[in-house]
């Protein structure tokens, strides 16, 4: 064929983008394609697809949904930590004249995509997934505001995932840091397709989150039950509301950063370019007024994740309710002012320096009121230590030390000799890990009964826990060292042989937060298997307050079979106090939203789209574009949006439970 | 503070004394007097950060559920004189904390000319500080010594207790000069400047780098920094003027070429216009200079004639530049003078080299007369000034 044809067909796509000189990588895809096709096999010989298509890929369940998001999180966490032990082992080697075994091309993608998966692709899926998972049933709502565009928002994150992934085999990823700056990932110093799989990953990605947000506010805004005004909400639901405004405030500033970006690559703007009046310095601005608020559009719900287990495992009621509500406000607020100390570096005059760098500080005043209202939840409590309470206490003592040393980083001067080092790394790992990952497993070890019906083991759980904790401070405890020798980050190689044996041990650390992971899956397989003996009938396992604890464990379809009423603010410890009596007559049919499978449809397409333009190709492109309108424009006319679940189908349900909850008497 | 107080607060270090610690001991007054910030602010925060972590160990234990003597009290969950105390703790450190960052950033603020040499010596007015450009390339430092005319590749030295006035600019992408034995770190950055003012107290050898991840030859981006006596730093001057080699412009754009872990390179003569040529990015014959433009921008700018201004770009120093989608690259060409028949940039053409925005004191207007908004939007240039 002639190369214009070809060039028409495949846009710059070729033989030669496949990574086929990277034995590391054709291992990795050997592997992965092994397993695939495993998965796969044993999906078509089991007879699955018809199932999962129907009961999961098309669902408009918020709880199925949650539980898939989940599972993005978790497989996505393998690859980006797959990404970690890469960067450990590199930064152990390369010493004395050492390579090590990365080359630049390499490892600059490593470093690139371990952030871009672990924000967006893990931290962000956790963290949506338990809020779209408990978040209704908090609210003792059935579903959420809009089902089907939770759906849509679901599959849209995927599309984003599955163009990161795509990046490893087919071309390669950004080689330019989580965050892409210009002029470095402009189309002079980035011409490859790295750049272009960032950008529409994250736009695909993005419009998921943006369109979850927007879900999840009309959620909590419009459906909570009779009785719950907003400061009777649950702490979690309130440390969502605020998640998902900023979410909603601060996604468009990244899609249209992003957006412009494009526009410089693709069609020759000047928007971040050096020359023709470009600044790159707007970029390093707008993307981090995105970027401050994310870290608390991720930390806040982890917050809201601590308060409700240490009221429940404290078999108390949260100290200070108002003030928790309000400093959760507060950091919202705040998070838009704070950004510049990102780069306070960037040469802005002492005032403006100055300004941002006390907003932070102030930030950390409202982030210690709530630690001290878990303090003093704990306070004259009886606290006991299941997993979730574990990673709790955890959380306290880390997440403290990461905040110190973030107030620190907060003061410019003292910035201009830490800033770019590891101990800035050091820092947002410990708030990130120490934060939200601690918080999202506290979370997974405390609704996992809701969800599924039986607990998750403690023996596995807790070697998992023990090995985080542990290599988590192994891990980042020399790169705080490391950071006060004037060590910065994103080298690949070093010359002065005294830093060996701090990359050595954070190797360590890093390897046993591997072995944490492993006991985590581990955890989940044994668990299964004992899920007889781990088994809770009650719907209540841990003597609980909030709503979700009302109903039974995995809850029904509708969720509530009569909407709630709520007087106080541990509505279910409310209810039980009171000698609640669950109702066994009166059932009604309930009207719920019908499954579609044009979410999935939409956000493949959109996928596809992405793939396009990162490789030039245009038809492809443009097809599914129109396509994508088509599709979109058709499921105006799909008039079955919505079903009934007969009187006789709730009946049943609430049968089963009432036999379940007598035998369990 | 002296070296053996500060490892007296790492306990990690006496483990390990053999590790240099370089950003707790500083061998610049600068790098010192933040390092005492560091400090400062660490023992401050720590005056709520230990008892917080202590009452979390303490209330985790007395409270555990097999210890049924501690007190139970299931519905207590409001005191308002705790609240003023968990709310007000923290806001008097950040209190102090603020008063501390407002004076120490503008202290310290990189832009600002030094007061002292150390702490009990003051800057002797007489003596002019030391001025060195530096330019941040693809992937090595450029260092131009402009008062002894001479050059340097990933070598940089000064006299001890001589103040030291950086100038610092990119050729490419950003980076951050940054030498943690002198001073904290500022960005490099193309077409824009930024600038550090610094001082080395002990003479002796220390790491320099970029501090900022700029492309493939990010980590061989290191130089060392020579703090040297009076004497050392002629004889180090001597040496680089005897090395020969000079440092035109046809040199520097063959200098800029992406290239890793260069070594030390000293150019005995360098082009005096040069720095301000690599800032305005108009080394390459035939492009204008940005301060040129700005200055006619200023003037009220060329109308739709400037849009004719620019030329195909034919030579550029990155294999591939241009969108797919959009125009080919084109440069803005710089304007004839009878000096420069070409379109020559050169040093005649006085303008203001000192980018303002970035001092952060807002746009200092050059000297011309101000714009009348009319004449703004009917393009036409103001009458005065000519």
């Amino acid at each position: 064929m002639s190369p214009d044809l070809l060039k028409l067909i495949f846009g710059r796509l070729g033989l030669e983008s496949l990574p086929l000189h990277e034995p590391i990588v054709v291992g990795t895809f050997a592997v992965v394609a092994l397993g695939g096709a495993t998965l796969l096999a044993g999906l078509t010989y089991f007879r699955l697809w018809g199932y999962l298509w129907r009961e999961w890929f098309t669902t408009v369940d918020h709880k199925r949904i949650g539980i898939m998001y989940m599972i993005l999180g978790i497989v996505m966490l393998l690859r980006g930590f797959a990404d970690a032990l890469m960067m450990r082992g590199q930064q152990m080697l390369a010493f004395g004249g050492s390579e090590g075994y990365l080359n630049a091309h390499h490892y600059d993608q490593v470093f690139t995509a371990h952030g871009v998966i672990m924000i967006f692709f893990v931290a962000m899926p956790l963290v949506t997934g338990l809020m779209n998972y408990v978040v209704p049933l908090q609210i003792g709502a059935r579903d959420v505001s809009f089902p089907f565009l939770n759906n849509f928002s679901f599959w849209m994150t995927v599309g984003g995932a599955v163009l990161v992934m795509a990046s490893l085999f087919i071309g390669e990823f950004a080689r330019t840091g989580w965050l892409a700056y210009p002029p470095l990932s402009n189309i002079g110093y980035s011409p490859d397709v790295g750049v272009d799989y960032y950008i529409w990953a994250l736009q695909v990605a993005g419009v998921g989150t943006t369109l979850s947000g927007i879900n999840l506010i009309c959620t909590i805004v419009k459906l909570r039950c009779p009785g719950m005004t907003m400061m009777k909400m649950p702490v979690f639901t309130w440390t969502s509301l605020c998640t998902n405004i900023l979410i909603v405030a601060s996604f468009p500033v990244l899609t249209v950063v992003l957006a412009l970006l494009s526009l410089d690559r693709y069609v020759g703007t000047n928007f971040f370019t050096n020359d023709f009046g470009g600044s790159p310095m707007m970029y390093v601005n707008l993307i981090w007024i995105w970027g401050h608020p994310e870290v608390y559009i991720l930390v806040l719900p982890a917050f809201g994740i601590f308060s409700e287990v240490t009221s429940t495992f404290s078999g108390k009621r949260l100290f200070g309710y108002t003030s928790m509500v309000y400093a959760t406000v507060v950091i919202t607020i705040l998070s838009y002012l704070v950004w510049l100390h990102h780069f306070f570096t960037m040469g802005s005059g002492a005032s403006v320096n100055s300004f941002f760098g006390i907003t932070t500080m102030i930030i950390s005043i409202p982030t210690g009121a709530k630690m001290f209202n878990w303090l003093f939840t704990m306070y004259r409590g009886r606290i006991r230590y299941e997993l979730p309470m574990m990673w709790t206490i955890a959380f306290m003592l880390t997440f403290v030390l990461g905040g110190m040393t973030g107030v620190l980083l907060a003061v410019p001067p003292a910035d201009f000799v830490l800033h770019n080092s590891l101990f800035l790394i050091a820092h947002f790992h410990n708030v990130i890990i120490g934060g939200v990952v601690f918080g999202a497993f506290a979370g997974i070890n405390y609704w996992f009964p809701k969800a599924f019906g039986f607990k998750l083991d403690v023996f596995w759980g807790k070697l998992s826990f023990w090995f985080w904790v542990v290599g988590f401070y192994l891990a980042f405890m020399p790169l705080y060292v490391l950071g006060l020798m004037g060590v910065t980050r994103r080298l690949r190689v070093f010359d002065d042989p005294s830093l060996q044996i701090w990359f050595v041990i954070a190797a360590i650390g890093a390897f046993l937060v591997f072995l944490g992971i492993l006991s985590m899956l581990m955890q989940f397989a044994v668990s299964l298997l004992k899920r007889e003996q781990l088994k809770d009938v009650t719907g209540d396992p841990w003597d609980a307050r909030t709503l979700e604890w009302a109903t039974s464990s995995p809850p029904p379809d509708y969720n509530f079979a009569f909407t709630p009423v709520v007087h106080d603010n541990d509505a279910w410890w409310d209810m039980k106090k009171r000698g609640y009596q669950r109702p066994l007559t009166g059932f009604k049919p309930i009207h719920m939203p019908s499954s579609t499978g044009t979410g999935v449809i939409l956000a493949g397409l959109a996928t596809a789209m992405g793939f396009g333009l990162i490789w030039y190709i245009w038809w492809l492109a443009a097809a599914s574009f129109l396509a994508m309108l088509v599709v979109g424009i058709g499921h105006t006319f799909n008039y079955h949006r919505d079903f009934d679940i007969p009187a006789e189908d709730v009946i049943r349900t609430e049968d089963a439970r009432t036999k379940l909850l007598a035998g369990a008497k | 503070m002296s070296r053996l107080k500060i490892l007296a607060l790492l306990p990690l270090a006496a483990a390990l004394s053999g590790c240099d610690y370089v950003v707790l001991a500083p061998a610049g007054d600068i790098a010192a007097q933040q390092r005492d910030l560091v400090i400062i602010s660490t023992v401050l925060m720590l005056l709520i950060v230990v008892p917080v972590m202590a009452l979390t160990v303490l209330f985790a234990w007395r409270y555990r559920q097999s210890n049924t003597s501690a007190r139970y009290e299931p519905e207590w969950d409001h005191s308002t004189k705790l609240e003023l105390v968990i709310w007000s703790a923290p806001l008097l450190i950040i209190v102090c904390l603020g008063a501390l960052t407002w004076m120490g950033t503008h202290l310290l603020d990189p832009y600002r000319t030094l007061g002292r040499i150390k702490a009990e010596q003051a800057v002797d007015q007489s003596r002019a500080p030391l001025e060195v450009d530096v330019v941040a390339l693809d992937w090595k430092w450029l260092f131009i010594y402009p008062d002894y005319g001479i050059a340097t590749v990933n070598d940089l030295a000064a006299p001890v207790d001589r103040p030291i006035k950086f100038r610092i600019t990119a050729s490419s992408v950003m980076n951050s000069f940054y030498i943690p034995a002198l001073a904290g770190q500022i960005y490099a950055m193309p077409g824009m400047e930024t600038k550090l003012h610094a001082v080395v107290n002990h003479a002796g050898t220390y790491k320099g780098f970029s501090a900022n991840y700029s492309g493939a030859g990010f980590s061989g981006m290191r130089f060392n920094f020579q703090g040297l006596d009076d004497k050392a730093f002629d004889a180090w001057v001597a040496q680089a003027k005897s090395a020969g080699g000079s440092l035109g412009r046809a040199e520097y754009l063959k200098l800029e070429k992406p290239s890793e872990n260069e070594p030390v390179r000293r150019y005995g003569t360098v082009d005096s216009d040069l720095y301000r040529l690599i800032l305005n990015m108009c080394v390459e014959t035939g492009k204008m200079c940005q301060s040129e433009m700005m200055a006619i921008d200023a003037k009220g700018g060329r109308g739709h004639e400037g849009l004719n201004n620019t030329l195909p770009l034919t030579y550029d120093k990155y294999a591939r530049r241009g969108t797919p989608l959009g125009p080919e690259p084109t440069f803005v060409a710089g304007t004839c003078t009878p000096d420069a028949p070409q379109g020559q940039t050169t040093a005649s053409i006085k303008a203001p080299t000192d980018i303002a925005p970035l001092t952060g004191a807002g746009l200092k207007r050059p000297t011309f007369t101000p714009l009348k908004s009319s004449s703004f939007f009917l393009g036409q240039r103001p009458k005065s000034d000519s």
